[in-house]
Formats: structure tokens, C-alpha cells, sequence
């Protein structure tokens, strides 16, 4: 991350009567990141965020903005805006008229107003529609204008409330990109809120992964995927294994266990503290199981049995049951070998990659 | 048994039961479900005002209606210095109590809609109370707190403020206007709520967040996107106003007097129905175009706070 911090969240609570929406939540998010906040919804993500923008005020500790406490400071003082979700377009106002809304207050002159809203159309490859009105725009073009309305502003932060949820599939791929170009390029900081893993993985200079008012962690997409601090995480965050283990053993940087059916495996601890080893679990993702075809030569053989078989285009997912394991194991194999032909209840021989087990707090 | 090919529900699009094809189409369905009411209202709204507008081209004559074609009673109408003067002071009075009700009842809505909670319909439901009573009764009760002995004047008196009754609190157009006003609140009160319920909650934060107070939020966005609801409410206020003839007789006075009264003479003791219905004709005409007027006039406002 970048040196200087440009929002402080310290100790923030939300309280509504005996529940708790936020549960001290802590965080600095740096100068001209992309900063995601991930969780299932009701984990509170919303409310932090609205809480940066000022539209909830947290019921003890403060919130930081370029240094400065946002305390009793309302929406309009702040140096942020926001994309809501809905959007929240000026029906009655026309796409230009909506860009320039904030804009009217500053009183930049005429000339200058609209040097910055035809500027702003063009960012958001919006030329052309400035006279359409805000209830006649598909929900690609509302997105864009809701976006080019707060960046208008030249905000320092730009929050942004699950703005591709109501986008299809291929709409919401292209913005994904598009947002990342265009936050690189301005260079603010952004503060995205998504339940969605992929967005936030592919967008964030890190994520903040939320559960029930509280951040399980703070760390970069690759970190986050590849060493999630929790179960919870990494249940969150794509497919993962866990293991049935015995004789788990941690010491100093490295863990050693035994798997029943698998084998004794050992792993990195990659900087993570485990507070309570009886609670521990060790996973590994399913791509790094492998199935062995017949005349290759592998190492860490594994019998295993295949229980289901899910089809998905490139890749195919095989469900499989390894003797003295508790649960089903998943594989995610690439369909070039025939993986989507394997019939249901035959053996198979699997592998794994000796590094890949991951150990987590339970 | 020969083994017959199965039958299909074959040419299902066309004529399938008898009747009008019309009335098989959706629009024709509709024309159907509405027929009653619709022929309801023409019999008992059109049909009058038919009534109305053919005899304003007759003449009384006596006892008897002379049916020859003549303008004669519009030219009274409109030229008579009492009628006209009459109808100019119902046209300020309902224009006036319009706008006051409107802006009397605006904050009551809004607060019902913004911070109404749970108790929204409870609230409503308070707000209507007052009209379970009669029209009448709810008349007199201002005759009451106005009256030269009234509630009014023996309070200030008790307070000392003043030092005899007030004798201009009634009898005047001054208590035409608050009287209406009261009467007429709640069916201002009503559309005013439905338009504010009905705007986007996030329209006002984003116009927060675009650096707008709360002064410069309502002026931007409640009061453009509620403008049908005060466009409603007004017209609702004004247009039976005009043609009220029960408040300004209670409590106007002979300065209150409004152009309904002279209608209701001219149908009622001068027995002129000709004269009558063109000046209820010429009433109704003026009031469209007035509150056309208004329409504009308040369209042409939402323009100009962007």
C-alpha cells in the first residue's frame, strides 16, 4: 500500500439496540488504493461504508479522512462521493443536468461547468446522450452516470456501493475492468463494496474480508486467496478442501500433520499467528489436486473414489472420496485429458502439490 | 374401431365463441369492465352539465323557458359589474385558499412521510378524524372560535392583548379563507403524502453527497419530483372552492359573498335558471383556465432549480 494514510477507521462500533452491526473495526486505507470491502450481505460492509460517506454515523470510535475527523461532519462536507446502488439518477433531470448537479454549487462559471461535464461524458464513453433524461437510461448507462457524477466532483475518496450487481454478466465484466482502468488513471482512492469474490479479487489492491460486523482480514487478492486467515475466508473465497488430520504439529514458521488416506504433509505457516493449534484446519484449494493419467509418473499417489461429476465448459469439477477423510474432496481439472468423462463411482489416482496445504484458524 | 389421428385444438386465433370480435380483443375487455361506472358518470356528470350548458342559451321567461337561441345571459355574466367582481373575488379566494392549504399542509405530510416510523398510518388516520364530522359543524366551529364573543377574542381579552373584541375576525373574506383552508386540509394532505412516499429515498442522500444542505435538497429534488402531488393537492383545494356557497354565507358576511351565492339565487329565489347556468358555465370556464394557468406557472418552477 501506499505511505500516506487517506482514511483511518479506528475503533468503530454500530450498535442497533442489542444488536451489532460493526464490532470495532479497525483499518487505514492508503492514498489512491483500491480498497474492497467483501462479505455475505448482513456482514455490515454497507454500513461502513455509508458510514465513510456519512450517511450513518458509527456509535463509538471515529473515522479518519485525510487526516481530519469526520465526527458530526454531514455528506455534503465531505471530500467523498458515491455511486449508490440504485444509482440513485435524478429522474427529472436530464444526463448532463445530473453530471453537473454537484457542480452547479461551486460556481465555476458556465464555461468550466461544461468543459468538466462533457469531460466526464467522455470518460465514461457517455458523448452523445447528455440530453437524454434520467428515467429513459438501460442500467449500463445509469452505472456510467452515476459514476461520472461523482467523479465530476473530483473527489478524494469515490465509495462505491455494489455498483455492477444490477449489471448482466458480460456488462459487469467489462465495467470491472473499465473501474480498475479508470481508478489507475485518476489515481483516487476507491472503496468498493461487493459480496462478489471475483470482482473483488480482480479490482483490489486489497480486500477486507467482513463476517458479522467483524474484518477477518486485511491483506492483498493473492494473500486473501492464497493464505486466507480464517475458515471462513477461505470458505468465502472460492472452493476449499478441508482436511481430516491427526497429529498436528506447529512449530515456529512451519506445520507438520498426518492425513488420514493422504499422507504426512507439511506446510508454511506464511506469517500467520495460530492462537489456538486444537482448532486449527488444514485445507489445500481444488486446483492444486490433480488427477494422474495412466502412464504418468507422480509423486503423493491417492486412491480416491469418484462421487460426482459437474460439467462447467473449460474446466470440469469432480467430487471424489479419499478413504479416512471426513468429508468429500473437490478437483477442479482442466477438460484436455478427458476429466468430463470420468464415469461416477470408478477409482481414480490423484495427486497434490506438496506445498499448497494451508493451514487456518477454524 | 378405427384408430382416429388425435385432435389438436386446431385455429385457436379467430372466432372461437360467438359474439362481437371487439369485445374478445384486450381493449375491448376493458371497454366492458368499465362499462358500468363509465356509464354512471356520464349519465350523472355529463348528462347535468349538458342540462346546464343548453339552458344557458335560453331565456326565463316568467314562468316558462324561452328556447330560442340567445347569448344575452353570457353577456350579463360577464359584464354585470356584481357578477363579475363576484366571480374575481371566488377566483382569489380559491386561488388564495388553494396555495394556503398547500403550503399549511405540505410540512404536515412531509413530516408523516419522513418521520412518520411505524405510526405512518396511525398518523393518516388522526388526520382524518376532524372530517368524520360534518362540513357544517366544522363551519360553525370556526363561527365559533372567530365570533365577536368567540374563543378567540374572549382569549386575548382574558390575556389582556387586547382591550375589546376584535370585531374583523369574521364576516370577512379573511375567515372565508381560513375556514376553507382548515376544511379543505386533509385532501391536500393526502397527495402531498402519496408523492412523497413515493420519492427515491437515495435521490436525497446522492444530492447530500453532491454537496447539497437540506435547504438546497428540498429545492432541487423533493420539491420537483413532488410536484404532481402539489399540482394535485392545489387543484383539488381550488376547483370545489369556487364553488362554495355554504362557507360564505356562515361566516363572509356581505364581504364574502362569493360568485356560488349568486348561482345559487339565480336557481334558487330569482329563479333564473338561464342566467344561472351561464353563470355557472362562464365560472366553470374560467376556473380551467385559471388552473391551467397555475399548472404552467408550477411546471415552469421545477425548470428553473436544476
Amino acid at each position: 500500500m501506499t505511505a500516506s494514510p487517506m482514511i483511518e477507521i479506528r475503533n468503530v462500533d454500530k450498535s442497533f439496540g442489542n444488536f451489532k452491526a460493526l464490532d470495532t473495526l479497525n483499518a487505514t486505507i492508503g492514498e489512491g488504493e483500491f480498497f474492497s470491502l467483501l462479505g455475505p450481505s448482513g456482514c455490515g460492509k454497507t454500513t461502513l461504508l455509508r458510514m465513510i460517506g456519512g450517511f450513518d454515523t458509527p456509535s463509538s470510535g471515529e473515522i479518519l479522512i485525510g487526516g481530519r475527523s469526520m465526527d458530526g461532519i454531514p455528506p455534503n462536507l465531505r471530500p467523498t462521493n458515491m455511486v449508490f446502488q440504485s444509482y440513485a439518477i435524478f429522474p427529472h433531470l436530464n444526463v448532463s443536468e445530473n453530471i453537473a448537479y454537484g457542480l452547479k454549487r461551486l460556481k465555476l462559471g458556465r464555461e468550466e461547468e461544461e468543459k468538466r461535464v462533457r469531460e466526464a461524458l467522455v470518460q465514461v464513453e457517455l458523448s452523445g446522450l447528455g440530453p437524454r433524461m434520467g428515467n429513459q437510461l438501460s442500467g449500463g448507462q445509469r452505472q456510467r452516470v452515476a459514476l461520472a457524477r461523482a467523479l465530476v466532483m473530483r473527489p478524494k475518496v469515490l465509495l462505491l456501493d455494489e455498483p455492477l450487481s444490477a449489471l448482466d454478466k458480460n456488462l459487469r465484466a467489462q465495467m470491472q475492468v473499465e473501474l480498475r482502468h479508470l481508478q489507475r488513471q485518476i489515481g483516487i482512492t476507491f472503496i468498493l463494496v461487493t459480496h462478489d469474490q471475483y470482482e473483488a479479487l480482480s479490482m483490489s489492491d486489497r480486500i477486507a474480508v467482513m463476517f458479522s460486523g467483524q474484518i477477518a482480514q486485511i491483506a492483498d487478492p493473492k494473500e486473501i486467496y492464497q493464505n486466507p486467515a480464517t475458515r471462513q475466508v477461505a470458505d468465502f473465497l472460492g472452493g476449499m478442501n478441508f482436511l481430516t488430520s491427526s497429529q498436528l504439529a506447529i512449530d515456529g514458521r512451519h506445520f507438520n500433520a498426518v492425513l488420514p488416506g493422504i499422507g504426512e504433509i507439511s506446510g508454511h505457516l506464511a506469517g500467520k499467528e495460530i492462537s489456538d493449534p486444537s482448532s486449527a484446519i488444514i485445507g489445500i484449494r481444488p486446483e492444486r489436486l490433480r488427477i494422474v493419467w495412466e502412464g504418468e509418473t507422480a509423486e503423493h499417489l491417492v486412491t480416491a473414489r469418484v462421487v460426482d461429476r459437474n460439467y462447467f465448459g473449460e474446466v470440469t469439477s469432480l467430487v471424489v472420496g479419499v478413504e479416512g477423510q471426513a468429508g468429500h474432496l473437490s478437483i477442479v481439472e482442466t477438460n484436455d485429458f478427458g476429466a468430463d468423462d470420468i464415469p461416477v463411482g470408478s477409482d481414480i489416482t490423484i495427486t497434490y502439490d506438496g506445498d499448497a496445504f494451508i493451514i487456518m484458524q477454524g | 374401431m378405427q384408430p382416429s389421428a388425435p385432435t389438436l385444438p386446431v385455429e385457436r386465433s379467430g372466432r372461437r365463441t360467438g359474439g362481437p370480435r371487439f369485445l374478445q380483443t384486450e381493449t375491448g375487455k376493458g371497454w366492458l369492465t368499465i362499462s358500468p361506472p363509465l356509464l354512471y358518470a356520464v349519465l350523472l356528470l355529463i348528462g347535468p352539465i349538458i342540462v346546464i350548458i343548453t339552458h344557458s342559451f335560453w331565456t326565463q321567461d316568467y314562468l316558462t323557458i324561452d328556447r330560442t337561441f340567445t347569448l344575452d345571459n353570457y353577456k350579463a355574466a360577464l359584464t354585470e359589474p356584481i357578477y363579475r367582481d363576484l366571480l374575481l373575488r371566488s377566483l382569489f379566494v380559491s386561488v388564495t385558499v388553494a396555495f394556503v392549504t398547500v403550503i399549511l399542509a405540505y410540512p404536515v405530510a412531509w413530516f408523516v412521510s419522513f418521520h412518520g416510523g411505524r405510526y405512518k398510518g396511525l398518523w393518516l388516520f388522526i388526520i382524518t378524524v376532524p372530517f368524520w364530522s360534518g362540513y357544517l359543524l366544522r363551519i360553525l366551529s370556526w363561527k365559533v372560535i372567530l365570533g365577536y364573543k368567540g374563543v378567540l377574542n374572549s382569549g386575548l381579552l382574558y390575556l389582556g392583548v387586547i382591550a375589546e373584541p376584535l370585531n374583523w375576525l369574521i364576516y370577512n373574506v379573511n375567515a372565508v379563507i381560513i375556514t376553507l383552508a382548515h376544511s379543505w386540509a386533509a385532501f391536500a394532505i393526502l397527495p402531498l403524502f402519496v408523492s412523497l412516499e413515493k420519492l427515491d429515498r437515495s435521490l436525497l442522500e446522492a444530492a447530500a453527497d453532491l454537496g447539497d444542505g437540506p435547504v438546497r435538497r428540498f429545492l432541487r429534488v423533493t420539491l420537483p419530483l413532488t410536484m404532481p402531488g402539489i399540482i394535485a393537492a392545489l387543484l383539488i383545494v381550488m376547483i370545489p372552492t369556487v364553488g362554495d356557497y355554504v362557507t360564505p354565507r356562515l361566516v363572509g358576511g356581505k364581504d364574502g359573498v362569493m360568485i356560488a351565492n349568486a348561482i345559487q339565487v339565480q336557481f334558487g329565489k330569482a329563479s333564473n335558471w338561464p342566467l344561472g347556468a351561464a353563470l355557472a358555465v362562464s365560472t366553470m370556464i374560467i376556473v380551467s383556465l385559471v388552473a391551467g394557468a397555475i399548472v404552467l406557472m408550477l411546471l415552469g418552477l421545477k425548470r428553473l432549480f436544476k
